[in-house]
């Protein structure tokens, strides 16, 4: 095995086990990554690596079945997790923009962390505030009629309560 | 199984009711365009290029993967079906490279071709195109995916008939490519450099990794003395690529167009193969005697020992120690023939024609490096790299003379031409491992019970008062099929061939792309190709390897004994475990 930092505990081993036992057990291979992303924040190939070996299917299997699902994230998430609803009340009043914006300012794309490790980037299902459209949510804080403009203002707000 | 009555075409025809509508319609002769199917993969259905319709359906029908049923009738043809077939032909094209001319496959490419005949003659659209670095950290293949046409076939070999499983689909829609996991470098994954998916591919998405430009700068170079080395199979396939049929041999005139090249000596791999077999078949008699590390397991395949380092590392101890024929030349070359012939082996460059991409992993392998660190094979050339070359020169090979390989490293026995295809390592090994253990001359050199292009057979051989149990694999589903038996202890075996690619070498990743309207890797080519082996050997005055005089000279001269240390220190190497490990 490589050398690895990040170790899947008993829980997801003894869940594993248990789907092993059971008719068809590579079926359950979104379920195993489901348990290990709730535990760690997300899937890194490390976690991959080791529910391949422990449960024999191989890595390009799980990578393809990682990547295809938007659910599953690739990256540790950042300390803040921005999230823009893309429902659409929001996209009508101009989410698409804000998201953008977001992107540009931070230079990261959905699913990705800022190198700093602070920012993260997703875009949700409505959250049902429309009447607040757009919203933007950081963590669980909630950002109502956000536009494109105020998002610099925003990130440095959050960075200065960070200092 | 009762007959179903269908009618293609306003032709009524009874056909088994298992098959498909396009497989019923080559029974009439019709021969529906397709390009994400191949007759010994999975269906995938990916392409839609081979719809018909089907009368009372409500939509086109892919004939690849719709079973025929009582009394349907289809339509193969019509102005909607062919122009849909333009369509979505020409919605590959628009996210496709427009560069056919500068692209390898230019001439031999399934979607150029289907496109052509087709109709396509005008591109209407520019729409986005998706973007991606070419992939190059293997030396045997490299990746393009902004050419890929996501068909599958390169993911469906790995995983059906190597059992490898190292490409996937990664990401979705538009984003979707085809990757090792996690879209990493191919010399960091599980690949065994077989290069099944180059010759599956139907574009030039996955291709060798080149060596044509550094073998032109050595044959340019007057200080360098350089050597060509041909492997068995190349003999039996390198016509196909100047539109001789299948199974034509070409031995001398192969030797003649690499001469002419401007190579200053041409050897044979076949002279590696035969001390090959006499070291293997000297290891499998010690084996026998001491009972251990049974069954034997044959070296020469590349691709397969690569596999064995990342799929089975605890069966390393049973696989013959001996290197390649290919890294025995080489050996042999940069040492003993340097010294006899008065060369600075640091000025030899020895160029390796291969039917196989993984031998240019191999050569590049740290094992296999001369005292002065230069590796012993510097170049190997992949058949069609050789076929490119030789038309690039404008050398006409089908109308030159034959010559004769250089000695003494091009004189072979026939045992070692068979080593080409499928259970010919086997049947060459058995031959002068059955006089070693009688010392009686064997009556019968064709073990004709090994002699099958099937990819996995099991024999028992009587050789004197003993019975052995052998078996050969091709394609490397089949070789997990036959360690796990041996794992299991079901069965004793004392000996088993493996080679990576399907039909052995004939089948190698490296050989010619077939001829449009033909499939690549089709079982009956793979067999006239072997057969022309086994001619070349039934042919020869010396068929077993213990008797070529020139490896007889050899052991006089340098090594002694089979198996001395000297015999060890040069023709023997080491494998080990390799990360990331496969999965089973």
């Amino acid at each position: 095995m490589m050398e690895t930092k990040i170790h899947i505990d008993k829980d997801i081993k003894a869940f594993m086990d248990e789907c092993l036992q059971r008719d068809n057990p590579k079926s359950y291979l979104i379920a195993v990554l489901h348990k290990v992303q709730k535990k760690f924040g997300y899937l890194s190939p490390e976690h991959m690596d080791q529910v391949a070996q422990y449960m024999q299917i191989p890595t390009s299997t799980i990578s393809g079945v990682a990547t295809f699902y938007h659910f599953f994230r690739l990256q540790p998430r950042g300390k803040y997790a921005i999230s823009v609803c893309m429902g659409t009340a929001c996209f009508v009043k101009g989410a698409d923009k804000v998201l953008e914006s977001f992107k540009t300012e931070l230079g990261i794309d959905i699913g990705e962390t800022t190198q700093d490790g602070l920012f993260s980037l997703e875009n949700s299902r409505c959250l049902g505030v429309c009447a607040l459209a757009p919203v933007v949510t950081v963590n669980d804080k909630v950002y109502s009629n956000v536009n494109e403009k105020q998002v610099p203002d925003l990130i440095n707000r959050v960075r200065s309560e960070e200092e | 199984m009762k007959k179903v009555k269908i009618t293609i075409d306003d032709k009524e025809i009874a056909v088994a009711p298992d098959i498909t509508i396009m497989q019923a319609a080559e029974q009439l002769g019709i021969k529906i365009p397709r390009l994400c199917y191949h007759p010994d993969l999975s269906l995938e259905g990916a392409c839609r290029v081979c719809i018909v319709n089907v009368e009372g359906w409500r939509t086109f029908a892919a004939s690849c993967a719709t079973r025929v049923s009582e009394g349907m009738k289809i339509q193969t043809n019509s102005p909607e079906i062919r122009q849909a077939r333009r369509d979505l032909i020409e919605l590959i094209l628009d996210n496709h490279p427009r560069e056919c001319q500068l692209c390898e496959r230019d001439g031999n490419c399934e979607l150029q071709n289907l496109a052509y005949s087709l109709g396509v003659r005008e591109r209407l659209f520019e729409g986005r195109r998706k973007r991606h670095d070419i992939e190059r950290s293997s030396p045997s293949v490299i990746r393009d995916a902004e050419k890929c046409i996501l068909c599958r076939r390169c993911v469906r070999v790995c995983a059906e008939v190597q059992g490898v499983f190292n490409l996937s689909q990664l990401y979705r829609g538009f984003n979707t490519v085809v990757a090792p996991a996690y879209e990493g470098p191919m010399n960091d994954s599980v690949c065994i450099a077989c290069g099944q998916c180059v010759n599956v591919c139907p574009v030039a998405s996955f291709l060798e990794n080149r060596s044509t430009d550094k073998v032109w700068e050595a044959l340019a170079d007057p200080d360098k003395h350089v050597v060509a080395q041909i492997a068995p199979s190349i003999r039996a396939a390198i016509g196909e690529g100047f539109n001789q049929p299948a199974g034509t041999a070409m031995t001398g005139q192969t030797v003649t167009a690499l001469r002419r090249l401007g190579f200053d000596a041409v050897f044979d791999t076949n002279f590696g193969a035969d001390m090959t077999i006499v070291e293997e078949a000297h290891e499998l008699v010690l084996r026998l005697e001491k009972n251990e590390h049974l069954p034997l397991l044959t070296s020469c395949s590349s691709g397969w020992i690569k596999f064995l380092e990342h799929f089975y590392p605890e069966m390393i101890p049973n696989a013959s120690s001996c290197k390649s024929p290919m890294s025995i030349v080489s050996t042999l070359l940069k040492t003993h023939y340097a010294e006899k012939q008065k060369i600075d082996p640091e000025k030899i460059y020895m160029v390796a024609i291969m039917p196989c991409v993984a031998k240019k992993f191999e050569a590049e392998r740290p094992e296999h490096r001369t005292d002065f660190g230069a590796p012993y094979t510097d170049a190997v050339l992949t058949t069609r790299e050789l076929i490119w070359m030789i038309k690039a020169y404008g050398i006409d090979i089908t109308n030159l003379p034959e010559e004769d390989f250089d000695t003494p490293l091009g004189f072979s026995s026939g045992a070692a031409d068979i080593f080409g295809t499928t259970g010919g390592v086997m049947e060459a090994a058995l031959r002068t491992a059955a006089e070693n253990l009688t010392g009686k001359p064997l009556d019968n050199l064709d073990f004709t019970g090994v002699r099958k292009t099937e990819g996995l057979r099991e024999a028992s051989i009587k050789i004197g008062d003993k019975e052995l149990n052998v078996a050969v694999a091709n394609g490397l589903t089949h070789a997990k099929e036959i360690l796990d038996k041996v794992k299991s202890g079901k069965k004793t075996f004392h000996l088993v061939e493996l080679m990576a690619c399907p039909g052995g070498c004939m089948g190698g990743g490296g050989q010619p792309y077939p001829p449009y309207g033909h499939h690549v890797l089709d079982r009956e080519v793979l067999k006239i190709r072997g057969e022309a082996l086994y001619h070349i050997d039934a042919k020869k005055q010396v068929r077993k390897s213990h008797e070529n005089p020139f490896v007889k000279k050899i052991y006089q001269q340098l090594l002694k004994t089979p198996g001395s240390d000297k015999a060890h220190k040069l023709l023997h190497t080491s494998y080990h475990a390799r990360e990331p490990r496969g999965i089973k």
